[in-house]
């Protein structure tokens, strides 16, 4: 029982903190440390990818390796950390059982599955009492995928990006790109070059996707970088919810995630994108957790709408920025956010609305949570653009402080380049206040307990938009993460 | 129920900051006493300080509860006990809903007692029924805690809390001040049917009017950080026709 073992060894370290830091002892099918083309091919070939697949990764290689050459890491965002050895890094690890490719659940290594169980995924009976289809990322390769029968019928497809690369090599090649390319920042580039795998997801002309799709990612691996690509169609007149979780194992050293995710959002239809991140954030002291850095961006078009939610609690550095193309008229992009930073994490997140078409409409709700050393940006940017009459925005960025070690920044862009639009913004920063916590004490509470209700309170114009189990969740984490940093 | 002894009350981190200049009161069990006294005299302090608030330092003195001593104990614990404070001024918090502040309260002290938690559904019997009864608008606790409530709103909102909590001790600070007839009227009637032999409360209150529907057992004058004086029902309707002045004199020359 390793696992076992290190899950007591990880409590000693981090307390109560961190719950999800334990290691699976589950053989490892590793690629070399480092990137060069060959690596490159070998993660391309053990996907049995198509070539055109292989010639997209090796395009965005080059370009990415240009970029390095140049030193063109992004450098603005309000986050410090050591300069990143690339070639430092693993980029490839399946695990062993599964690159015979499991049938069902009944293939799948028990002691992944008794991973899943201890991160709470809601797989097989859980995930079917829960109303969830569920496409597990396991460091690289999708493990299970259920439901797919069900979706099946309603020719929804729901399977991994590696799947659909084999399987719907179409609809990925229309799409792959479309929003995010490979051009788009270094992070970007490194995602489309390395890949491992990720979700896709198809909901067709009308139909109405009746559960919540939902993704669980974990980097597992020692040194893993993990980069996943996940894209999701909705045409024309669907709609579709979608859940994505993320948890790390307890490591020293610092692990990299670079993902990108793409949606498109077809005339008249709707995409819901709910996230709760709770990567590793590293030790209360500052050391290890996972570096975060992921582009997601949407385009909607006419009568369209894409929402994204986020809740991110975990990390020691947040880098993203969730964004919508308001590209056809009417068409309607939001962002709620919620992110906490406590003792040495640092998140620099926001949003990007660009609004193309005519009568446009986008709201931002940022809040951020500011504990311990922690130091949190909002960065956002509404471009109104010359075509885009009667463009409508909404921007509302609250920060909240506990203590007096923490930081808080608001860097709201905006640019308006048509005369007829109409934009808002409020900014509000607040700590919670001893007569608050005072009133909630003397009914009974104690001071976390206080301090929690008060921070759930304060952040439900988010929570509120989540999925109902990933909204108590959530509340749950925000309680983890603020462990130590009251009282 | 309630023994202070001799209480000194200073502010935190404040030099010569006293507030409560050495308070003597003894509450016992089925009892009502009233605390009358002009602003700023100390009275919402010692209501605070009963509670446990952190703010203020105790220099002298003991407060007993059931004959132990509280003093070490932090507000929640003194929650659990059975002591209730109906705030002067309740604090708002934004997004947290009435009823899942109250029955979080409720559930925390039953967690305390390892008592059994009220079920979800008689709970909202329960809260509902208490809505109606202290005249509260239904919409209103759909909203945030505190939040746009008007002052009467809050103190019924106060008085709902008070009679689902039903405390052994309640001390409600001034919960008549700002209140229309009606309302008053549900303060007292909900006051006057709590009241039983084990159960008792402090009453801070600026006016004899409430009073008139409360009937005290005892009434006490606080000025100046003392108690200056205590008797019946009768020392308030003598405040009412010669205010404090009388009492200041005997204050400054005792
Ligand atoms: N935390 C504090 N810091 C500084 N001064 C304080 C604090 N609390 C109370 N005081 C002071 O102590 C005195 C008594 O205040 P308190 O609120 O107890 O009066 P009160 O009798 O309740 O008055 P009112 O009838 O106006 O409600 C006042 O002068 C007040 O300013
Ligand atoms: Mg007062």
């Amino acid at each position: 029982m390793t696992s076992q073992n290190t899950i007591s060894r990880t409590s000693d370290l981090s307390g109560q903190e961190y719950q999800y830091g334990f290691v699976t002892d589950i053989e490892t099918d590793l690629a070399p440390k480092g990137l060069n083309e060959d690596i490159v091919r070998l993660i391309s070939s053990k996907k049995r990818e198509p070539e055109w697949m292989l010639e997209w990764r090796l395009k965005a290689y080059r370009y990415w390796v240009e970029l390095n050459e140049s030193e063109s890491e992004p450098e603005w965002a309000n986050v410090k950390y050591p300069k990143i050895d690339y070639q430092d890094i693993y980029y490839y690890a399946a695990p062993k059982s599964v690159t015979e490719a499991p049938k069902s659940l009944d293939d799948v290594d028990p002691e992944m599955l008794a991973t899943f169980e201890k991160l709470g995924i809601p797989l097989q009976e859980r995930a079917k009492l829960a109303g969830i289809a569920v496409d597990a990322v396991f460091d690289s390769v999708s493990v299970a995928t259920t439901f797919e029968k069900q979706l099946g019928e309603l020719g929804i497809i729901f399977c991994s990006f590696s799947e659909a690369v084999r399987n719907h090599p179409d609809l990925v090649k229309k799409y792959l790109g479309s929003v995010v390319p490979y051009t788009d920042n270094f992070f970007a580039s490194l995602n489309a070059a390395v890949f491992s795998d990720g979700s896709f997801a198809y909901i067709p002309p009308g139909v109405r996707c009746p559960i919540e799709l939902m993704t669980y990612f974990r980097i597992n691996t020692a040194d893993t970088g993990q980069f996943e690509r996940t894209l999701i169609i909705a045409d024309k007149g669907a709609y579709v919810s979608y859940l994505e979780g993320c948890t790390a194992p307890f490591r020293k050293t610092h692990q990299l995630h670079a993902a990108v995710v793409e949606l498109i959002a077809l005339d008249d239809s709707q995409i819901k994108y709910s996230t709760i991140q709770n990567w590793f954030p590293g030790t209360p002291e500052g050391e290890g957790g996972v570096f975060n850095f992921v582009t997601k961006r949407g385009r909607a078009d006419k009568n369209a709408k894409i929402s994204w939610t986020q809740v991110e609690t975990g990390s020691a550095i947040t880098w993203k920025y969730p964004s919508v193309i308001l590209k056809g008229d009417n068409s309607v992009g939001e962002f709620f956010s919620v992110a906490l930073t406590n003792n040495y994490q640092q998140a620099d997140t926001g949003t990007k609305m660009i609004h193309i078409g005519k009568n446009t409409k986008s709201t931002i709700v940022a809040k951020g949570i500011s504990a311990g050393h922690g130091n949190n940006t909002y960065r956002g940017q509404v471009l109104i653009m010359p075509s885009a009459e009667n463009a409508v925005n909404h921007t509302q960025c609250d920060s909240l402080l506990i203590g007096d070690k923490c930081g808080a920044h608001t860097v709201p862009y905006i640019e308006v380049r048509n005369p007829t639009a109409r934009l808002e913004h409020e900014a509000s920063t607040s700590k919670v206040s001893d007569d608050q916590l005072f009133y909630l004490r003397a009914r009974g509470l104690s001071e976390e307990e206080a301090h929690h209700m008060i921070i759930t309170g304060w952040s439900r114009e988010v929570f509120q938009e989540l999925p109902f189990e990933f909204a108590l969740e959530a509340s749950q984490l925000l309680k983890i993460s603020l462990e130590g940093a009251v009282g | 129920m309630l023994e202070i002894q001799n209480l000194r009350v200073s502010v935190l981190d404040i030099d010569d900051s006293e507030i409560l200049k050495g308070i003597d009161l003894k509450v016992n069990n089925g009892e009502v006493h009233a605390i009358m006294g002009p602003n700023g005299s100390g009275k919402s302090t010692l209501a605070n300080v009963l509670m446990g608030r952190p703010d203020y330092v105790i220099t002298e003195g003991d407060i007993l509860y059931d004959g132990k001593s509280i003093v070490a104990l932090l507000p929640e614990h003194r929650a659990h006990l059975g002591m209730f404070l109906a705030f002067q001024y309740p604090a708002e918090i934004p997004g947290v809903r009435p009823w899942q502040f109250l029955k979080a309260a409720l559930d925390a002290r039953a967690d305390a007692r390892g008592e059994e938690k009220m079920s979800v559904r008689d709970f909202s019997k329960l809260f509902d029924e208490k809505v109606e009864a202290v005249g509260i608008n239904p919409q209103l606790v759909k909203r945030s805690l505190n939040e746009g409530f008007s002052g009467g709103e809050k103190k019924r909102h106060e008085m709902l809390q008070l009679e689902v909590l039903k405390p052994e001790l309640a001390i409600l600070d001034e919960t008549d001040s700002g209140l229309d007839v009606d309302a008053l009227r549900i303060v007292a009637e909900g006051v006057n049917s709590m009241r039983s032999p084990d159960r008792s409360f402090i009453i801070v209150t600026h006016y004899q009017r409430l009073l008139n529907y409360i009937k005290p057992d005892v009434v006490h004058i606080l000025i100046d950080g003392r108690i200056v004086k205590t008797g019946g029902p009768e020392l308030a309707l003598k405040v009412e026709k010669d205010g404090y002045k009388p009492y200041t004199s005997v204050g400054a020359t005792a």
